[in-house]
This record gives structure tokens, sequence and C-alpha cells, in this order.
């Protein structure tokens, strides 16, 4: 009798220690394979960026050796920087399409900007809380949903056609804009969502009318959000290819854009000229085209990292 | 009294300056630019669309039946199905891809990961997000189809449907991680303390307490996911090649409805040929596709998100 209890207990043990054992190796698998997933995630970035600049980094040294026979070789970032486009893989620089980007940049802050704070603005502190405003912010979700092609569409049938900026970079930097505003317009409401209201009922409770305490006040102290969001709205504009496509920036362009009407390429566009060349030696140059390309961008994500911690109020 | 008149004149002055109705005029309609931007996307592209549909080369029926996309060749069919396949099958790849990568680094990252490691860990899927998508196609391309699939599937071409999906999908890892995570972490702490003072592991809580309740964020994420993958361009024009044929082979190129505007945009489209019409019936035909989707996605995210607030 004793002896059979003692075995019934001994037999339960070992297999709640079973089920233990079991479940720790169930659960250690488990986190085995979250740590997998997350690795693929970042070395995939890593092979990526370490692809880009091995093969790109020879291209911008001053060693840089080629089999074609050519007089002119491009051979570090400056001249890169600022030659023009060649149909030989040494000589081709990317200083159009260089140019062409800081043209977009400068036009699609200066349209983005306004507007995308506006928008911002009234939505967050004059709209009535009705359908139309609903119906408004329902508009802007889905507008950022719209795939970038779709807008290059639109510009193509806008601005390059109905209003008779032709293949510009005009067109080009407008057809941009409609594709960030959405994504400014959300950021900046984030930022004036961030501004306490005891900043509001402050300055209507010393008497300044509800415009003065949203413009002179609320604005103010959400300027370094708005401004942040704008520069990572800009930053996704200048990486985009697609809708520029349908601006002609793909067509030969080798010379500077000097007035916005003018013809023009841009770095994504050039990379993907590039891409298109069979030879290795293009490879090279298209890395090098990607290694301009993402610094661009790391410099700007810094600069929004940098105004985010350095102006932002903590209410 | 005169005084008082003079006070509130001054006030009255301060009230209505005209500077102030002109800004408020103006950040009135830039809000309703919003909706002036998506009623001229739907009308551009409606019109030129029937423009498309009328002409007689083109029948709406051999829009949907045919089995060859060639709009440039001396007899064009348009058979929009060759592209639709190929988008999806593209897509679904890249789904098979982001939807394990995305939800597990989203687990690992709200559940187990502490705050250290998601300091480091969320920036470096928040760069994954910003790389632009020329460079994705590029090494789509030039290193997953010669390092990854052509040493594996020996005899796969250079554009190939499996290396673009691959691609795509790492592109949207950040997008399903991110929004997985968002919901995630808006389930209330009491459910998680709850499952774990029961005795249940952290895998256990993970998976059948947090990921349940999470679920309606988690799926929103990966219908936007899908809907991302759709509208994805340059990386299948770089990478997917363009057989206009309908196939269902991972090894062979594809010809998906993006590239297909990409390249018809190329080719010399003067307005008004049915070249340049296609492009906006590709374009509406896409339109509708993410349209769908997105809001499917939010439907769901709102729909259920309000069970624990």
């Amino acid at each position: 009798m004793l002896l059979e209890s003692t075995e019934k207990n001994m037999s339960n043990k070992a297999f709640i220690t079973g089920k233990k054992a079991e479940n720790a190796i169930k659960e250690s698998l488990f986190l085995f394979t979250l740590y997998i997933c997350v690795t693929i995630a970042i070395l995939t970035l890593m092979t990526l960026i370490y692809d880009v600049l091995s093969t790109g980094i020879t291209r911008l040294t001053s060693d840089y050796e080629v089999g074609l026979i050519t007089k002119i070789q491009i051979d570090n970032p400056v001249d890169f920087l600022t030659s023009l486009d060649s149909r030989y893989p040494d000589r081709a620089g990317i200083g159009p399409a260089f140019a062409g980007t800081v043209w977009l940049m400068i036009i699609v802050v200066s349209v983005t900007f306004p507007f995308g704070t506006g928008a911002a603005i009234y939505l967050q502190e004059f709209a009535p809380k009705n359908r139309l405003t609903r119906f408004i912010e329902l508009n802007l979700t889905n507008l950022a949903g719209v795939p970038s092609v779709i807008y290059g569409l639109l510009g193509l049938a806008v601005f390059v056609r109905l209003a008779g900026f032709g293949r510009s970079v005009l067109s080009g930097g407008l057809t941009l804009t409609l594709l960030i505003l959405p994504v400014v317009i959300v950021a900046s409401r984030e930022a004036l969502k961030a501004v306490p209201d005891t900043i509001r009922q402050g300055a209507l409770a010393l008497g300044s009318t509800k415009f003065q305490a949203v413009f002179r006040q609320v604005v103010p102290s959400a300027i370094p959000g708005m401004v942040t969001g704008m520069v990572l709205g800009l930053s996704r504009a200048i990486g985009e290819t697609a809708p520029l496509i349908f601006m002609g920036a793909l067509t030969y362009v080798n010379y500077f854009p000097d007035t916005p009407l003018s013809g023009f390429t841009a770095i994504p566009i050039q990379v993907y000229n590039w891409i298109g060349y069979p030879q290795a030696e293009w490879k090279e140059t298209a890395s090098a085209g990607i290694i301009l390309l993402l610094g661009l961008l790391l410099i700007m994500n810094s600069l929004a990292i940098f105004i985010r911690n350095r102006y932002e109020k903590d209410f | 009294m005169e005084n008082e008149n003079h006070l509130r004149s001054q006030l009255t002055k301060t009230i209505t300056r005209p500077i102030e109705k002109i800004v408020k005029f103006f950040i009135t309609a830039s809000a309703f630019a919003a909706i002036l931007i998506s009623i001229s996307i739907v009308f551009t592209l409606l019109t030129e669309a029937i423009n498309f549909f009328q002409d007689p080369a083109v029948t709406f029926k051999g829009y949907f039946t045919a089995t060859r996309w060639t709009p440039t060749f001396q007899n064009p069919e348009y058979g929009v199905i060759v592209l639709i396949s190929s988008t999806l099958y593209i897509a679904v790849i890249a789904c098979l891809i982001s939807f394990p990568l995305g939800l597990f680094s989203a687990i690992y990252l709200s559940e187990f990961a502490t705050k250290r490691t998601r300091k480091v860990i969320k920036p470096v899927l928040e760069v994954l997000a910003g790389v632009p998508t020329v460079v994705f196609g590029y090494f789509a391309l030039n290193w997953i189809t010669p390092n990854i699939i052509q040493r594996f599937i020996p005899g796969t071409g250079v554009f190939n449907a499996l290396s673009a999906g691959i691609a795509v999908g790492i592109m949207i890892i950040p997008t399903v991680a991110s929004i997985s995570d968002d919901a995630l972490n808006a389930v209330p702490n009491s459910l998680r303390n709850g499952s774990l003072a029961l005795g249940a592991t952290r895998r256990i809580t993970s998976l059948k307490i947090m990921f349940p309740a999470a679920l309606s964020g988690i799926i929103a994420s990966f219908i936007l996911g899908f809907s991302r993958a759709i509208g994805e361009t340059m990386i299948v024009t770089i990478a997917g090649g363009q057989y206009p044929e309908l196939n269902l082979d991972p090894r062979s190129a594809m010809y998906t409805i993006t590239s297909s505007i990409v390249n018809v945009s190329l080719g010399d489209t003067p307005h008004g040929t049915t070249a340049y019409n296609a492009l906006f019936a590709l374009g509406i035909t896409l339109f509708i596709m993410t349209f769908i989707l997105n809001i499917g996605s939010d439907y769901v995210a709102r729909k259920y998100r309000k069970e624990y607030e």
C-alpha cells in the first residue's frame, strides 16, 4: 500500500518535471524564433548597406581602375558630385541629378510648409467637430495610402498637361508636394496636439482672441515638431522615383536645370538609369549614387532628430 | 465717454484685422485641399480611363479576359488579368516574408525586449523603412538574385518574381512591425500581468493572451502591408522583369500593374494615344485595389479598437 502510493507519487513527480522541461524547451525555442526574426531584419539592412558601400566606394577613391579605355576618370567624391553624366561609367558624374534634387527640395519645402502647417492648424485648432471635418480627416488617411505611382499619373495629367508646366522640375516638385502633404499635415497635427491646453486657456484668459492664442502661443511652441515632420516628409520625397518618371526625368537630361520650367533629372532617377545598364562598371557607379542618396537621407534624419531633441519643449 | 469709445474701437480693430481673415481663409483652404486632391485623383484617372475603354481597339471584355498585355505590339492586347495576377503573386510572396518577420519582431519588441534593446532596434527598423525603394530594387537585382535565388535555385533568370517579392517583403517589414507593436502596446498591462500571475509563461502570455487581444491591430497591419506591396513600383520594375503573359512560376519574370505603368510611360506615349490612356486605366485599377484594402485596414482597426478604452 505504502509502496504503491510512493510509486504513484514518484511517477507524478516525474511527469511534472518532464512537463516543466518540455515547457522550458518550448519557451527558449519561442524566444529563439523571435531573436531570429529580429536578426534577419537587422542583418538585411546591414547587408544592404555593406553591399552598396563596398561596391560604390571603389568608384569614389583615387586608386580606382577600369578596363574601359577613357581619358578622364572620376575617382573622387567632389568630381562625382559636380560632373555631368556620361556614356562611360568611369566618367559619369551625378551633377545634374544632384542639382535637380536640390531644386525639387526647394520647391517641395516652399509649397508644402505653408499648406501643410496651415491645414494642420485649421484642423487641430479651428475646425468644428462635424461630418465635414471627419470627411477631411478620412481623406487624409486614404491619401497617405495611395501608391506613389498614382501621384505620378495625377501630376502628369494636372501639372504637365492641364497647367502647362510641361515635363519640368516645377511639375516634379508639385507632384512630390501632393505626395507628402498628407504626411506633413498628420505630423504637424501631432505637434500641435502635444501643446498642452493650459497654454491656450492661459492666453485666452489674458484676453487674447482665439486667433492670437493660436498664432502667438500655440504655433510657436509647436514649430520644432512641425519642422521635424517637414524634414521627414522631405526625406521621403527625395527618395521617390516612380512619380518623377512621368515628369520626363528619365530622358537623357545632361544639363543643370536653371529655371523652374527646365527639364531635370534627380538622384534616384539617375540611379535607376544606371542600374539599367548591364555592364559591371555601371553597378559601381549606381552604388556611388546610392551612397550619395543614403548619405543625404542620413543627414536629413539626423537633422530631424537634432531639432526634436534641441528645441522641443517638454510640457 | 470718448475714452471708452476709443477703447472699444481699438478692441474691435484687433479682432477684425484683415490679416486674420486672410490667414484664416488660407488655412481653411489648405485643409480642404485634401478633398480636392482626392477628387482630382479620381476624376483624372476616370476620364482618361473612360477614353481608353471607348477606343475601338480595346473592349471592356478584352481588358478582363485577354491573357496577354502587349499594348505596344502590332496587334495590341490589353489583358489586365496578367498584370493583376502578377501583382498579387509578388505581393503574396512579400507577405510570406514580412508577416512572420514583422509580427515576431513586434512581439519581441513589446513583450521580451528590455528598454535598452528596444532603443536600439526601433531606430534600425525606422532606417529600414526610410530606405528608398530604388535602393531595394538595386539590392534585389544585384544581391538577392545572384547570392540567394540563383545559388539555391539554379537556372533562375536575372529578373524573377521571387527576388522582387522578397525585396518588397523586406521593405514592408517595418510597416507590419511598427503597427503590430503599437497594437500590442495598446493592450492594457492588467491583461499581461493577470496572465503571468496565473502562472502562464511568457510564451503562453504572448501567444494566447496578447496576440488575440491585439489581433485587430495586427490584422490591420497585415492588410496595410499587403496594400503597400501591391502599390510598390520601383522594386518590381527593376527586379521583376516584364513577362507579358499569364504565368505562375516564381522563377520567371513577371509584369505587375505598377511596372507596366512605368514601362508604358517610358515609351513614346503622346497625349491621347491608346497607350497613354492605358496608363490611366491601369492607374484606376491599382487605385481601386489599394483603396479597398486601405479602407478595410482602417475599418478592422477602428471596429475592434474600442474594446479596452
